[in-house]
């Protein structure tokens, strides 16, 4: 078996390799050369690539054994356990998965947070009403939008001011560029905080959080867009004696808005996401009450939770696909550029 | 030099050019609409999130506050007047030691003490009937024999009169406070205090020159240990910024990062072939895979941290496994678009020499995209870092937790930028390796786009 394999590994090199068919032909000194200093490269790049293996191997088992090390349980003592959790998470009648999502009551009700399901409606107008958790995916979709907004509303201006072909000022570039990134690496977590402890706990801290990480976020990619547009209508534009302003809005904007749009809905996504983690971390919606869910071991609540979550995650990206697909075409998901 | 044109030249032009003149509505209202629905959308909004209450409600006068806090520090000493030697009380821990005698408060030959906020421009001396305030070129004489403070003379705007107290805003420098019985003051220092060592350590005080003397030459302070190793002990274990803790807390993010996005590469490359609709002809196989992707992508790293949070209890294993989970996701989703993309024209090669498939997908196809997959690995990696800090804050481990337990008790600001700094110094590096690796790829890379332009 391997050795047929190798053999036919020959004849591929072979094949796909001029030289050595040119040596096996006829063998020259030149040739020769050219045969051994290949035969001496790919057997030196075969060195590094086993180095390079064992590096990574090596590295994945130090950091497994630190992991586990420094985790409160360890992974062989819990690992029996595993599906014990699980156990918990299976609720006893499965009806109440919808009536939690719902907020209708439950037969099971015992008086205990488990299944007080129809305390948390939110009446509208009568008897209607919108439940718990929809409300709360509301909020957390709206904390995704509004941030995302902010993030575009400043993001498109910096976007011009730090792209190499537009700037208006070297130096300004400079500044605007450093200033994204470090709004871009600076953690979520820790403004989320700050501002948690001056527009009090809740979704107005989230906002800012993940808006002044989407400026960075966003204008990172802005300004890429940007470095790459065709200059000839920016040049049309200058010698007719058109502004800075002027010029980036009829040369620039045009040309680079579908991008932007594209990437915008792509932060749409990950904003959600990432507003259902501050959730988790008192920035209200759904994301908190997940956490306490989980934590209580509330089955059926985790699974209407969960059940809604991913439905709403799973239709945004796929909306999102949907319309820039429509705005940029297939390049909207090129990879490895 | 003007053109005046016919309106029969004006209708031909319109005519030549519909795209021009006669945009189908949604093209030319489009634009419009997106503003309008994007304004009624963030009026909704406003209306959603009530910030005009908010806004009323939020204490915007603490955001300068807490941002001094990052940077520096504040001594409170109390000073009773109210027994017979006016003398000091720092708080229990005080970040002077146990027994201050700071430069800054100076015992006056008279019995009055003198504390100087800023050097002598702004200050205060007092005893036990009167207070002399001085600052921002003005003198301010406080009584205090009635058993109340009363200001003689007119009140300056840095100077708020209560009914017991009298409080004196010195900016940046710090605050005094004088009532009847007391006086507290409050001075604040540009830095971090204690950074090294901490009070309780026997180097605690000491100039660089002099500890290094001490570890070099000096007596050992605790027997059986040598100086040099109870230095390191005591930075490593300072009370006050815990180090040790904190860069363990930071190695724990790292490796989570770095275990959960390695995990996940590993399991993702073969089902990536598997996925890819152009290596494995089986609709329904590629279908279940894909889908499968997007579920562990779509759960998301909050929940899987939750769970694995339940399962393994708080720590980098349950964030390594919730990097892990999402990862399986994201990087098999990566991977099996990037195969599905590949020239076909290598593989169809090796095929043609009578090689069997797990040959054909190494000669055939791994060259082409080991650089994609490296190059979306090293980005996932490095997302996955600063990811990993958020996810901590839930149990998860690593130093998010630690990040927003100090922010929780909103004292500790000057802790949480230590954090931030080395949060921020990771990412940075991580980042550079990241580029670097990439860069060194991008050649490859580069190349394969330019192949995948030409087949159009």
């Amino acid at each position: 078996m391997a050795k047929s394999g190798r053999a036919a590994l020959a004849n591929a090199a072979l094949l796909a390799c001029p030289i050595m068919t040119l040596s096996e032909t006829a063998p020259s000194g030149a040739t020769h050369q050219m045969a051994d200093a290949w035969r001496r490269q790919t057997s030196l790049r075969r060195l590094y690539t086993a180095i390079g293996f064992g590096l990574l191997l090596v590295g994945l088992g130090g950091t497994m054994w630190f992991a586990d090390e420094a985790n409160a349980g360890h992974f062989f003592d819990r690992l029996p356990h595993l599906l014990d959790f699980l156990s918990w998470l299976v609720p006893k009648d499965w009806n109440d998965v919808w009536r939690a999502m719902f907020d209708i009551a439950s037969p099971h009700d015992t008086g205990t947070q488990e299944f007080n399901f129809p305390l948390g409606r939110a009446y509208v107008w009568g008897s209607f009403y919108i439940p718990e958790y929809f409300e709360l995916m509301l909020t957390t979709l709206n904390v995704a939008l509004v941030s995302t907004f902010v993030g575009f509303l400043f993001a498109v201006p910096f976007s011009f001011i730090a792209a190499r072909n537009l700037t208006p000022h070297p130096v300004l570039r400079l500044i605007v560029k450093r200033f994204m990134e470090l709004l871009r690496a600076f953690p979520e977590i820790v403004i989320a905080g700050l501002f948690a402890a001056i527009v009090s706990i809740g979704p107005i801290a989230a906002i800012i959080a993940i808006g002044l990480h989407s400026i960075g976020a966003l204008g990172k990619l802005f300004y890429e867009i940007n470095e790459n547009i065709d200059m000839r209508p920016e040049e049309g534009l200058r010698a007719v004696g058109a502004n800075w302003f002027e010029r980036v809005r009829f040369a620039g904007l045009p040309q680079v808005l579908p991008n932007f749009m594209s990437y915008t809905l792509l932060r749409v996504e990950i904003n959600v996401r990432i507003s259902t983690i501050m959730g988790a971390v008192g920035g209200g919606g759904i994301g908190e009450e997940l956490k306490l869910s989980i934590s209580r071991g509330f089955g059926a609540k985790t699974i209407a939770l969960v059940l809604l979550l991913f439905t709403t995650i799973f239709i945004v990206d796929q909306f999102s696909a949907w319309l820039r697909r429509k705005l940029v075409g297939e390049q909207a998901f090129a990879v490895g550029s | 030099m003007t053109t005046t044109m016919t309106a029969d030249e004006i209708r031909s032009i319109e005519e030549r050019f519909p795209q021009v003149f006669k945009r189908p509505f949604q093209k030319r209202f489009g634009p419009l609409l997106l503003l309008g629905g994007t304004f009624f959308y963030l009026l909704y909004a406003l209306w959603f999130f009530n910030l005009p209450q908010v806004m009323r409600e939020s204490h915007w006068e603490r955001l300068p506050l807490f941002l001094t806090q990052w940077i520096s520090y504040d001594v409170q000493p109390i000073f009773r007047l109210d027994e017979p030697q006016i003398t000091a009380k720092y708080p229990r821990f005080s970040v002077l030691g146990p027994n201050p005698s700071p430069d800054w408060v100076k015992a006056n030959p008279d019995g009055s003490v003198t504390i100087l906020i800023d050097g002598t421009a702004k200050s205060v001396t007092f005893n036990k009937t009167q207070a002399t305030i001085i600052a921002n070129d003005e003198t301010v004489a406080v009584g205090l024999s009635t058993g109340r403070p009363l200001i003689s003379g007119p009140v300056p705007g840095w100077i708020t009169a209560h009914e017991d107290e009298v409080v004196a805003d010195m900016g940046f420098a710090g605050e005094v406070r004088v009532a009847a019985d007391r006086v507290r003051i409050r001075k604040r220092f540009l830095g971090w205090a204690n950074f090294v060592f901490d009070t309780r350590s026997p180097f605690f005080g000491k100039s660089a020159g002099e500890v290094a003397s001490m570890i070099v030459s000096g007596p050992e302070l605790k027997p059986g240990t040598s100086n040099l190793a109870l230095a390191g002990d005591n930075i490593w274990n300072n009370a006050q910024w815990q180090h040790g803790d904190v860069w363990t807390k930071l190695l724990q993010t790292i490796v989570m990062a770095f275990l959960g996005t390695l995990l996940g590469g590993i399991v993702a490359f073969p089902l990536a072939f598997f996925a890819a609709r152009n290596i494995t002809p089986s609709r329904l196989v590629n279908q279940v895979l894909k889908r499968f992707f997007d579920f562990m992508r779509s759960i998301d790293m909050l929940i899987w941290a939750l769970f694995f949070t339940r399962a393994f209890g708080p720590g980098p294993l349950a964030g390594s496994a919730a990097v892990f989970f999402t990862e399986i996701g994201t990087l098999g989703k990566t991977y099996s678009e990037a195969l599905e993309n590949i020239d076909d024209k290598p593989r169809e090669g090796v095929v043609s020499t009578g090689a069997n498939g797990l040959l054909v997908q190494r000669y055939g196809v791994l060259p082409e995209v080991v650089p994609v997959f490296i190059s979306q690995t090293l980005y996932q990696w490095e997302s996955n870092t600063r990811g990993a800090t958020i996810i901590g804050a839930v149990g998860a481990g690593g130093i998010g937790l630690k990040l927003w337990e100090a922010m929780r008790t909103n004292s500790n600001w000057a802790n949480v930028f230590y954090m931030v700094l080395l949060i921020l110094l990771v990412v940075f590096i991580f980042d550079n390796i990241s580029n670097f690796l990439r860069r060194r790829l991008s050649q490859t890379i580069h190349d394969y786009n330019r192949i995948q332009a030409e087949q159009g």
